[in-house]
């Protein structure tokens, strides 16, 4: 079964009379334990596909499934709920809660979304801080981390629900080209050691190439696709 | 629940400076709302406790049609025996009731033998006035506070007329009457007490024996014009009001229509005015609390909805449901409502206490009142809620904009 299945998507936003199609009968399938990338320029389409499957928005056609089920037509309810048991986010401004430490920000999923015992948030907790390699850094805050540290932790957030798939839109954008490729190694290895998805877009061509799955997107269409679904 | 309001609780200490202007306000109006009720409360139990305890009692009975012509003092329209037996006993039998007291009252002439001027009399059984209205015997300023009120052939005396006509006690005087068929009466009294003077109706008059009024009436049946009606609380008040009235309804006269009238000491003092407009001024600091919270609460909280978009937008992406969302920012404008009303109900407690140590002294007509105002608890609890609901109130049209925010367009938001 796929993991990621489009099926001839089509996206338009309306702005007064004027009608702007983002996307255009877009179709793909991704498979599990991906590590996909959808890459073009600003505008391309990238940014509105993500959130389609990450339930955040609705196809004005076509249907988006994820594992199976079809999340085009989800109520507000059912798709928070959907994203909270089998979606994990990874922004490109890391959106931590600033009042919370950095282990309060990883553990918020399981306390506010899942409802998890304390013990049982502790021991998943320590393990994806350790897996990040941010034990020492649990108890910072956001603003006394530095930004790649903020994706680590972004990224520990993401999978601390043990989701199927991780979302990241844009996760290296705000960092230097070193951390970016560290939090890219980092993703693949929490793929390697978790089986998580992550499918993530970006418009830089050298972080593309650490996908092994990629999608072209320019004006809406899906134009050519490297590494095998 | 508890870790959506902890988390609130951590929100609201982002912005340490906002959230204690906001609660200091809230605070403000706790404690301006509870001193104005506790100062008003005491303020009025003082002016009630005065009015009903030293003159008129809780509830008094009459003749029907008495209290109309009460200035004029009437003579004719006393209650008699039978229907005073009928009154006694369903006063005896009422439980709300420990004492009542009859008085037979008239307008006299006063003399020191040089000099006479006019007083209104108040003839009396001594014990069952002192239970009656116990604060009596607390006016005697001058003269034997102990045994019997006062006892055959002695006068108490209110203070202006003793004053004018330059009497004190142990003096001579003398009341001359008119009856109710016009002849004139007059007897020698000796001052027993000076009687200090109270505001309101009955505050200026004078005490004699209820056997001395009707040998100086020269009433041939036991009559009187008043029963004064005590009761264990007055807030049982409207309740035997209610009881008695019935049961009075009973006692007729010939033409077959109630022969009695029942009136609470709110109908008899003008001071019941004043009860009412403490009231309403009471409902209008309680409004401009309401004002004061829903304000600030909702002030803060629409700016916290609006700096916080992109958070808004993450919590949502993450999947908390719009349910919880709601629930964080209810939560905050929640705790802060109960957090500048316990602190404003702690300072309440600390001025009322300060109050307590050096009680507000003041004068009102004649009377030189001692205010200590004391906090009810039913008042502080009703200060609670009513400060948590309205901040409830405030907060909801914020949180539920929260709540319903388009998550891709939060997370847009620069």
């Amino acid at each position: 079964m796929s993991l990621i299945q489009a099926i001839n998507i089509k996206k338009t936003y309306r702005v007064g009379d004027i009608e702007y199609p983002a996307l255009k009968d877009v179709n793909f399938e991704i498979g599990e334990g991906a590590f996909a990338a959808f890459v073009g320029p600003s505008g391309s389409g990238k940014s509105t596909l993500l959130n389609l499957i990450g339930c955040l928005d609705h196809p004005s056609s076509g249907t988006m499934k994820v594992y199976g089920k079809d999340i085009s037509t989800l109520s507000r309810n059912a798709a928070a709920a959907f994203r909270g048991q089998h979606l994990g986010f990874v922004f490109q401004d890391f959106n931590l809660v600033p009042v919370l430490s950095c282990y309060e920000n990883i553990e918020y999923p399981l306390l506010m979304v899942r409802g998890w015992s304390e013990a049982k948030r502790r021991e998943r907790v320590m393990q994806m801080l350790e897996a990040v390699g941010m034990t020492e850094q649990a108890d910072k805050r956001p603003d006394q981390i530095s930004g790649g540290q903020k994706q680590r932790i972004a990224v520990a957030r993401a999978l601390v629900g043990e989701p199927k798939l991780v979302l990241a839109d844009e996760p290296t954008a705000n960092l230097d080209h070193d951390t970016a490729y560290r939090i890219l190694n980092l993703m693949k290895k929490m793929r390697d050691d978790f089986g998580t998805s992550f499918v993530f877009s970006t418009h830089d061509p050298k972080i593309m190439s650490e996908a092994e799955l990629t999608f072209v997107l320019e004006d809406g269409t899906l134009h050519q696709q490297g590494g095998a679904a | 629940m508890i870790a959506t309001l902890k988390l609130s609780a951590r929100n609201l200490m982002r912005y340490q400076r906002r959230t204690l202007l906001t609660a200091g306000l809230i605070t403000l109006g706790v404690v301006a709302l509870l001193i104005f009720v506790a100062t008003a409360g005491a303020f009025k139990q003082t002016m009630v406790g005065e009015i009903t305890d030293a003159m008129l009692g809780h509830l008094q009975v009459h003749r029907k049609g008495y209290q109309a012509a009460t200035d004029n003092s009437p003579l004719n329209m006393n209650l008699q025996p039978k229907a005073i037996e009928k009154v006694e006993e369903f006063l005896k039998g009422d439980p709300d009731v420990v004492a009542y007291s009859k008085r037979v009252k008239m307008g006299a002439m006063f003399s020191n033998y040089a000099e006479t001027s006019a007083i209104r009399l108040n003839g009396v059984e001594p014990e069952a006035e002192d239970a009656t209205v116990p604060a009596l015997r607390k006016r005697i300023s001058d003269g034997d506070k102990t045994g019997p009120l006062v006892k055959e052939g002695e006068l108490l005396l209110p203070t202006l007329l003793a004053k004018g006509l330059k009497v004190k006690v142990g003096d001579s005087v003398v009341l001359v009457v008119t009856n109710a068929s016009g002849s004139v009466n007059a007897r020698p009294f000796t001052v027993r007490g000076i009687l200090d003077q109270v505001t309101g109706p009955g505050g200026r008059d004078g005490y004699i024996h209820i056997k001395d009024a009707r040998e100086l009436l020269r009433m041939e049946k036991p009559e009187v014009m008043e029963i004064a009606v005590r009761l264990k609380s007055l807030n049982a008040l409207e309740k035997v009001q209610q009881r008695l009235a019935g049961q009075l309804d009973t006692i007729r006269n010939k033409e077959d229509k109630p022969a009695t009238e029942l009136h609470t000491w709110k109908e008899l003092s003008p001071f019941a005015t004043i009860v009412k407009m403490i009231d309403l001024m009471t409902l209008f600091i309680r409004i401009m609390l309401i004002a004061i919270v829903l304000v600030s609460v909702m002030n803060v909280m629409l700016m916290a909805v609006y700096e916080r978009i992109r958070e808004i937008g993450t919590l949502a992406a993450i999947g908390t449901k719009p349910g919880k969302i709601m629930g964080l920012f209810l939560g905050e404008g929640l705790l802060l409502g109960l957090a500048g009303a316990i602190v404003g109900v702690a300072i309440s407690y600390a001025l009322v206490a300060v109050f307590h140590a050096w009680p507000i002294e003041f004068t009102y007509g004649r009377s030189q009142l001692s205010l200590v105002p004391d906090l009810a608890t039913g008042e502080v609890l009703l200060v609670l809620c009513l400060a948590v609901l309205v901040s409830g109130l405030a907060s909801l049209q914020p949180a539920w904009r929260a709540a319903n925010m388009d998550p891709i367009q939060a997370l847009k938001h620069v």
